[in-house]
């Protein structure tokens, strides 16, 4: 767990003749250098998260929220070490169905990402796709896709539409650790790498894919060098550390920016809670659990780096309460918000009318 | 012994062909395997290769001749230690086709249907020059000039830009386009329906070809969960216009893998465009508005129709009208509907039954989804009778819809069953007898009307 960025020497590397070694590659990433008024941001930006996701799981076991519901606890470091290294506007983001983080982490309103887990007409998506079907398109985000894997060939699509139309940007697709076995996701590899699309592909290695781990279902499960054979540079990231994974974001994009083509970042990460809510994850025990929790927890890790910067507990304490209510409020929204409409049934099934 | 070489076919029903190159001259020795000369259609080249060791005494006939038929004797070969005696009788197919040009044999073109009178598609007024085009032509036109138009629109598939696409219907379209826009895949469907979907979403207009749609399998995924699916899961908010074309249906003698109907999987799906065309006309311009579609379309051709000749209006832009079906032919004593290839044996079958006597309108359903319900009900208002003609299996096919929908909603219309005339509902056989068994034809469509009119 929560290992730091691990040295890119690779063991199979020979001294000679060894094409890999001979390869250009991303710099080492090194932990991003934040001012304090940037990891404040950071801190409060995880905390939204983490307070946003815990309130779901009460409104979840309340019948609020139906259906799945998968939560983010213990990965906020990956979507905001990341996201917060994109220009919006021009980097376009995918993921798959845990993905309230991600959206969150875009500064979205709360408020409608939670109407829309409680099923509500002003949800993002009109109450129409529910936790794993959420999109911002002004954000350049795509997604929310529910199908395992899917959203990696997706954000292939999106990485050729920035080359495509010259715009600039570049696509962070995230998938799981258990998406990395998909055969899509090899189908893109390859042709990102053959056509160098700007992607940088990202596996949020939560160890479990629901609850099978990582050890017993991937054969190489070092799964930053899953990209090595379509010649696609990987990089092992401590994902539970914001700034970590900041630091390596920034060696990814200038990566992918200079037109060298796919890179692949293994964040490093833990999921505090099952799968999905209905998961009684009996697969670990609580005491891994916990001790990732005490060791390793991403928010924790932030303040204590503020409060060796000289911000004070109760500074914390403040911001601690500001989200508290944001995130009190969203959940009064999304209960108190209507149902869409019946006549909504039949909208959107097309755009144009025939 | 001298043997006749003859013009070969390329597929089971070429019936001519270019010979457009010679590579031995008379007085060669030959060996088995040497390639003797270059045969065209207009879909593809091919290699004629010397099965047995000989010297070429003559070449009958000389390269560049054209519309050579299969079987014409095109050269005769010595067998080197020869005695000289004529040849006693015809010899043995004596040499073998080096298909390079083609991923499968490709049937050619059957017998084209004659023109019958068709109602013209309401897009085009009455004196509009017509020309005749291939539907592969046609095809190819509607992608270059709705790429000439829109710069968000690409092409994408296996082989459609180095080889001119494995079918020919990307023809071209490389050397007008280049390699930004005209991008050859590696084979990995799931792959590229992927990229193509993604791409639509974030704003551009791709046109993904599959090799066939049986190859479509491999990306179902993404073309029901991923475009079918984002409008409606977002709100209205992502949109997703993509087309995916390429052929559909049975093929000839390439057996169950590649010889399927996918109309009524796609057709069954909430949030797509299901398009099978019969005609040049109709595939060109459902094609063009395929393309300017904010919806994801599934295109579905046949492969059988590619090289067929139609007539299509020569007018600028010719742009269709998805979802509705059209008249073919008129009449007022039986209705056949279908679509795609169905189409034209439709055409054939209510021929035939003119003959009896039997006045048949024939409808071109053209969109499968949305269906013109209005087109089928108003047609069976008028013959109250009905038979759905259909390339494909009977099980939950279009058939089995319209059926239904004329149970639902034309029932005070009807005067005898619904009848469903299709493929046998199994998958499908390479004997040739098998195959021929299997499928669809007009004789089966006339057989089905003569019971339907209560005809012994």
């Amino acid at each position: 767990m929560a290992k730091s960025p691990a040295k890119k020497t690779s063991k199979s590397a020979s001294a000679s003749g060894d094409a890999v070694a001979n390869r250009e590659r991303p710099a080492t990433p090194v932990p991003y250098e934040a001012t304090k008024d940037e990891l404040l941001k950071f801190y409060r930006d995880m905390l939204l998260i983490r307070r946003f996701e815990e309130k779901a799981g009460q409104l979840y076991g309340l019948g609020l929220i139906g259906g799945f519901c998968h939560l983010y606890i213990g990965q906020e470091a990956v979507a905001i070490g990341l996201q917060s290294a994109l220009t919006p506007g021009k980097d376009s983001v995918i993921t798959g169905y845990r993905d309230h983080g991600h959206m969150l982490a875009y500064g979205i309103d709360p408020n409608v990402i939670m109407a829309e887990l409680t099923g509500r007409a002003a949800g993002i998506s009109r109450g129409k796709g529910g936790s794993m079907h959420m999109f911002s398109t002004s954000h350049k985000f795509y997604g929310g896709h529910g199908i395992v894997g899917a959203q990696v060939s997706l954000g292939a699509g999106l990485a050729f539409g920035h080359k495509y139309s010259g715009d600039g940007g570049l696509c962070l697709a995230y998938f799981g650790d258990g998406a990395s076995n998909q055969g899509q996701v090899y189908e893109s590899f390859n042709m990102a790498e053959l056509w160098k699309l700007p992607i940088i592909f990202v596996i949020e290695n939560n160890q479990y894919a629901m609850g099978t781990s990582v050890n017993r279902a991937s054969a190489e499960d070092q799964l930053y060098r899953r990209g090595e054979s379509f010649r696609i540079p990987g990089i092992q990231v401590d994902g539970m550390d914001v700034l970590a994974v900041r630091g390596a974001a920034e060696v990814a994009i200038d990566w992918v920016r200079s037109g060298k083509g796919p890179v692949l970042l293994e964040m490093k990460t833990y999921r505090y809670r099952g799968h999905s809510m209905s998961d009684p994850a009996k697969y670990r025990s609580r005491d891994e659990v916990q001790a990732v929790r005490e060791k390793s927890d991403p928010i924790d890790g932030a303040k204590d780096d503020l409060l060796k910067m000289g911000v004070t507990e109760d500074a914390l304490k403040v911001i601690e309460k500001e989200i508290r209510a944001v995130v009190n409020a969203s959940a009064e929204f999304a209960e108190q918000a209507p149902e869409p409409d019946l006549a909504e049934l039949y909208t959107d099934v097309l755009v144009e009318t025939y | 012994m001298a043997t006749e070489l003859k013009m070969p076919a390329l597929s089971p029903t070429m019936e001519e062909g270019t010979l457009a190159k010679w590579l031995v001259k008379e007085g060669d020795s030959v060996k088995s395997g040497d390639i003797l000369a270059e045969i065209e259609t207009d879909k593809a080249t091919m290699e004629f290769e010397a099965v047995d060791e000989g010297i070429v005494t003559s070449i009958i006939v000389a390269e560049g001749s054209d519309n050579v038929k299969v079987g014409t004797v095109i050269a005769m070969i010595a067998s080197e230690d020869e005695d000289a005696a004529p040849a006693p009788a015809p010899a043995p197919a004596p040499a073998v086709v080096t298909n390079v040009a083609e991923p499968f044999v490709v049937a050619e073109v059957a017998k084209p249907v004659a023109v019958q009178k068709a109602a013209p598609a309401p897009a085009v007024p009455a004196g509009t020059e017509m020309i005749t085009l291939t539907l592969r032509e046609a095809l190819r036109d509607a992608m270059a000039e709705e790429m000439r138009a829109d710069d968000r629109v690409f092409v994408m598939g296996e082989e459609v830009a180095e080889y001119q696409g494995a079918y020919k219907v990307t023809q071209g379209l490389l050397d007008e386009f280049g390699p930004r826009r005209v991008i050859d895949t590696p084979i990995t469907e799931y792959g590229f329906a992927g990229i193509g979907t993604g791409a639509a979403m974030g704003g551009l207009r791709p046109v993904i070809e599959f090799m066939t749609f049986n190859f479509a399998m491999q990306a179902i995924d993404h073309i029901i969960n991923s475009a079918a699916k984002t409008n409606y899961m977002s709100g209205g908010q992502m949109r997703c216009p993509i087309v995916f074309r390429g052929p559909n249906g049975a093929a000839a003698r390439v057996g169950a893998q590649h010889s399927q109907n996918y109309a009524p999987w796609y057709a069954s799906v909430p949030g797509l465009i299901v398009i099978c065309p019969y005609d040049a006309a109709d595939a060109k311009g459902l094609l063009k508005a395929a393309i300017r579609c904010e919806d994801p379309v599934v295109f579905l051709e046949n492969e059988l129709l590619y090289g067929r000749n139609f007539e299509v209006p020569n007018v600028d832009d010719y742009v269709l009208p998805i979802g509705k079906a059209r008249v073919m032919r008129e009449g007022s004593d039986l209705t056949i509907v279908s679509y795609s290839i169905g189409v034209g044996l439709a055409l054939e079958a209510a021929e035939t039954l003119a003959g009896e006597g039997v006045d048949v309108e024939v409808i071109d359903l053209r969109t499968i989804r949305p269906l013109d319900k209005a087109a089928v009900l108003s047609s069976l208002k008028k013959t109250n009778r009905l038979i759905i003609a259909e390339e494909g299996w009977p099980v939950c096919s279009i058939g089995s819809e319209i059926a239904a929908i004329c149970m639902e909603e034309g029932f005070d219309d009807l005067d005898a069953p619904v009848l469903r005339i299709t493929n046998e509902d199994v998958p499908m056989p390479y004997a040739a007898n098998l195959e021929r068994a299997t499928l669809i034809n007009a004789d089966k469509i006339v057989a089905g009307a003569r019971k339907l009119l209560g005809f012994n």
